[in-house]
């Protein structure tokens, strides 16, 4: 079985242009990509987990102060771009299916869709952030946040330098989570460009398979942020 | 040499399992993702004491498996190398957590 592809290497075999000379062929360029996009993801969790630690540390520390100034934000909004990232990764597997098939149709509408979800998750995000700065949350010089009374204690008063920490960790997780989305997007239209050039095939469809992977990472990222900025003693 | 045999594998030879993978698997998991956050809304509504925070850890960590199982394709993965990078990931991330926490959640001095 191995015979004629073994002589084959030596002669000048017709494949396919997009494989790289340095790779004997498509399955394992694949691979080294897939195996490559896997270490920048590892990279990307400790980067993100230095902060949720950060979080973690302060959440323990200021409790109560966390849990009021997490109660200034809208669970529904943040439950809704929940729901929009996750519709958003079902598009996302859609399109790396499309390409793997060869349906050109569905990987264009697939990859159109997932560009609107993630407009629509950046423009949610962005009615958020105008309020933020409208209840003067934004850590800085005008932050404000007075008598507010921590959840479960009526009579006590959270402290406004706490809170202040818990907005600083907000903005820069999700800041950082919404750069992802930004980069996810510009990758993302550049797939359907290249799709709707047609340069994708069954044979070769690794970036639409890549840029899947770092889409469904940001998803997850997502999926910690939502209970840990959004829902903290929700109950009380 | 093995590594020979290895790389000149049969180009007919079906790359990708999970390329057969049916679309009705993954709108399972769509569904489940979204029950997913549903249930986590409503955990936070219900006192459970101390458990709310564990409870939904609890549910974002199977959610985050679900899609890094099935829609990241980490099951029926052709590459497996890929495993070993995901479980070290996985291993540093509890390394800096869990260090951390025995320094911060030790100081009772402060």
């Amino acid at each position: 079985m191995s015979d004629s592809t073994v002589v084959g290497l030596h002669h000048e075999e017709q494949h396919h242009p997009e494989l790289l000379h340095h790779f004997a062929e498509p399955q394992q360029q694949e691979d080294s990509a897939s195996l490559g996009m896997w270490i920048f993801l590892g990279t990307e969790v400790m980067f993100f987990g230095g902060l949720f630690c950060a979080y973690l540390i302060y959440r323990l520390a200021y409790f109560g102060d966390f849990a009021a100034a997490s109660q200034t934000l809208s669970w529904k909004l943040g439950a809704t771009n929940t729901a929009v990232l996750i519709c958003s990764s079902l598009t996302v597997v859609f399109a790396v299916y499309a390409a793997q098939q060869g349906k050109r149709t569905m990987l264009i509408g697939s990859l159109v869709l997932t560009i609107i979800l993630g407009f629509a998750f950046l423009g949610i995000k962005a009615t958020e952030y105008a309020e933020k700065f409208e209840k003067h949350h934004v850590p800085g010089p005008s932050f404000q946040f007075d008598n507010v009374p921590v959840p479960g204690h009526p009579d006590q008063m959270a402290n406004r330098g706490h809170a202040q920490i818990y907005f600083a960790l907000y903005f820069i997780m999700t800041g950082l989570h919404a750069l992802h989305m930004i980069i996810g997007i510009g990758f993302f239209t550049w797939l359907l460009f290249a799709a709707w050039r047609g340069r994708f095939t069954p044979e070769y469809n690794t970036p639409v398979e890549m840029g899947g992977l770092y889409w469904h990472f940001v998803d997850i990222v997502w999926i910690y942020l939502f209970p840990l900025l959004y829902l903290i003693d929700l109950h009380k | 040499m093995p590594e020979d045999t290895k790389l000149s594998r049969e180009p007919s030879e079906p790359a990708h399992e999970h390329h057969e993978s049916s679309l009705t698997g993954y709108i399972v998991i769509w569904l489940i993702l979204l029950a997913g956050t549903a249930l986590t809304v409503i955990a936070a509504r219900i006192d459970l004491g101390r458990f709310n925070a564990a409870v939904a850890l609890t549910i974002a960590t199977i959610k985050a498996l679900l899609v890094a199982l099935f829609f990241m394709h980490i099951k029926g993965a052709h590459e497996k190398l890929l495993k070993l990078v995901v479980i070290s990931t996985i291993f540093f991330l509890f390394i800096l957590l869990t260090l951390s926490m025995a320094d911060y959640g030790t100081r009772t001095w402060s």
